[in-house]
């Protein structure tokens, strides 16, 4: 094969990569769409008339990931099942940012942590990388670390809302995910640096539960106690 | 405490695992945190495993690397003398051991997303594919294809030892086989590579007298710029970065070919030789008259 032959193969084999890639864009702008009206419909909590209707929020999310699930799958065809981490980049600003949506969601609804397998179930995705589209982990805790910050600002939000009970329980979820966090052995990347930001959350939300405590504010029994760190 | 947890830390837990999740449910009780934090455990392992495995990739890439450089150091003390059929086999046989270690970097990709890693042995590639084409160049003259160089890294399993120490972490694999394949664009990277090791070997075999090497040099680089310049800007940034240092090899290159035809049309041509190197056979020769 000459030189030539063997560039113009090269060629077309980059173009058909360029193509892959422009097709993958123009889904993930859809998903970053729909992600855009999840987080509009769930803002709303953090308005003072927003803490009453919670539940009615979450529902109309849960309907929103319902177009995510079929923006997803037709993600899922647009290239080969087995070259995911080639394209990752594409969407893993958006995937995080679902999974944070996903995660904020059930915490509004039950205050506990999604699970891996619980966020891959409610974006019609696989849980496991052998079998298709997954959820990549670190995407998964890049999505945990903004719902902690997304909570600290729920902290704030709920006082002047008049909620004092609502701060606590932030509190104890925070410091659980804090201690979680300390487990891992973080690189020196994206996520390394986006855990660092933790410190701030938990103590943002520390600040919240000190300030109601001194005040009484806090009638709990666990308030007082939380309250004295 | 990341920096101490490194190897060693990792290891202890491995082991503590089992009796660690039956110390942890006393604990349990205690705090209300079982859930996330044994979820979280989880996530550690997941995390460590994968970060060692990156880490034993780019060791893997660094020794590709290191040891196709030396081969290609190795190639440039051919000047076309007797000595180029020994240093060809002597370069063989060293490329044979970095595809040894490319045959673990594929034992390692096992069952993997080749790209989830790719970052960790690109560098190792391209420097190989850099110093095969090279080798495939002083060799035939022509420039090595993608498809040449993937098939020599189809390894076939013949040591049955090996074999177990290699598949423990998937014991009973039916792999007898592995391959790495060099993806397009590690390709086209180390080829750009190559063209700047193709200008030494143009300015060295001036240096040495030969006026034949430099043109054909030349023709074959023309070959290759033109292929970029076909690309363009259809691959992806770092393609057309080396482009320009591919211009400046040509232009050292084309210059050289040009000071070797002016001259040559001022002497005559059977003295050409004289005047680019073999001023110390020509002193040789008068001191021997003298």
């Amino acid at each position: 094969m000459s030189v030539s032959e063997m560039f113009i193969t090269l060629q077309g084999v980059l173009t058909a990569d360029q193509d892959i890639r422009e097709e993958i864009r123009k889904v993930v702008q859809t998903l970053e769409q729909t992600a855009r009206e999840i987080l509009t419909v769930l803002q709303g909590v953090h308005q003072g008339s927003g803490f009453q209707d919670i539940p009615k929020k979450c529902q109309k999310a849960r309907e929103h990931f319902g177009t995510v699930r079929t923006q997803l799958a037709s993600l899922k065809m647009k290239f080969p099942a087995d070259q995911y981490y080639r394209f990752h980049e594409h969407w893993r600003f958006v995937l995080q940012r679902l999974v944070f949506l996903a995660a904020f969601v059930v915490y509004l609804e039950t205050e506990t942590l999604v699970t891996r397998e619980a966020v891959t179930e409610i974006l019609g995705i696989e849980a496991e990388r052998e079998r298709g589209f997954h959820l990549d982990i670190e995407d998964y805790l890049s999505g945990v670390l903004t719902l902690a910050s997304e909570l600290s600002r729920l902290a704030v939000n709920s006082v002047t809302a008049g909620d004092y009970a609502r701060p606590l329980r932030i509190s104890a979820f925070i410091n659980e995910l804090d201690s979680g966090f300390r487990l891992l052995n973080l690189k020196n990347d994206s996520l390394r640096k986006r855990y660092d930001g933790l410190k701030y959350d938990v103590k943002k939300i520390e600040e919240v539960v000190y300030d109601l405590s001194i005040r009484g504010l806090s009638k709990d029994k666990e308030a007082t106690g939380d309250g004295e760190k | 405490m990341s920096g101490k947890e490194g190897t060693g830390g990792f290891r202890k837990r491995k082991h503590d695992n089992f009796p660690h999740g039956h110390r942890r449910e006393e604990k349990d009780n205690i705090n209300s945190s079982s859930v996330i934090i044994m979820s979280f455990k989880l996530f550690q392992l997941e995390l460590d495993t994968r970060h060692d495995k990156y880490e034993r990739l780019v060791k893997l890439s660094r020794d590709i690397t290191i040891e196709s450089k030396r081969t290609i150091f190795l190639l440039h003390r051919i000047t076309s003398a007797p000595n180029r059929e020994e240093i060809l086999t002597e370069s063989e046989a060293k490329l044979d051991v970095v595809r040894q270690k490319i045959k673990q970097v594929a034992q390692e990709l096992i069952g993997e997303d080749m790209y989830q890693f790719h970052r960790a042995i690109s560098p190792g590639l391209q420097e190989y594919v850099e110093a095969v084409s090279f080798q495939y160049f002083i060799k035939t003259r022509s420039l090595v294809s993608i498809e040449e160089i993937n098939k020599q890294l189809i390894f076939i399993e013949e040591d049955k030892e090996e074999e177990t120490k290699v598949s423990s972490d998937c014991p009973k694999s039916q792999h007898h086989s592995w391959s790495l394949k060099v993806t397009p664009v590690d390709y086209l990277l180390g080829v750009a590579d190559l063209t700047g090791e193709l200008m030494r070997m143009c300015i060295n075999s001036v240096g040495n007298g030969d006026i034949d090497t430099p043109f054909e040099l030349s023709q074959f680089l023309r070959q290759i710029h033109d292929g970029f310049s076909y690309i363009g800007n259809t691959g992806p940034y770092e393609v057309s970065k080396k482009l320009y240092t591919l211009k400046q090899s040509l232009a050292k290159v084309e210059n050289a070919c040009y000071t070797l035809k002016v001259r040559g049309s001022e002497i005559p041509k059977h003295m050409l030789a004289d005047v680019f190197s073999s001023k110390t056979e020509i002193i040789d020769q008068e001191d021997g008259l003298s």
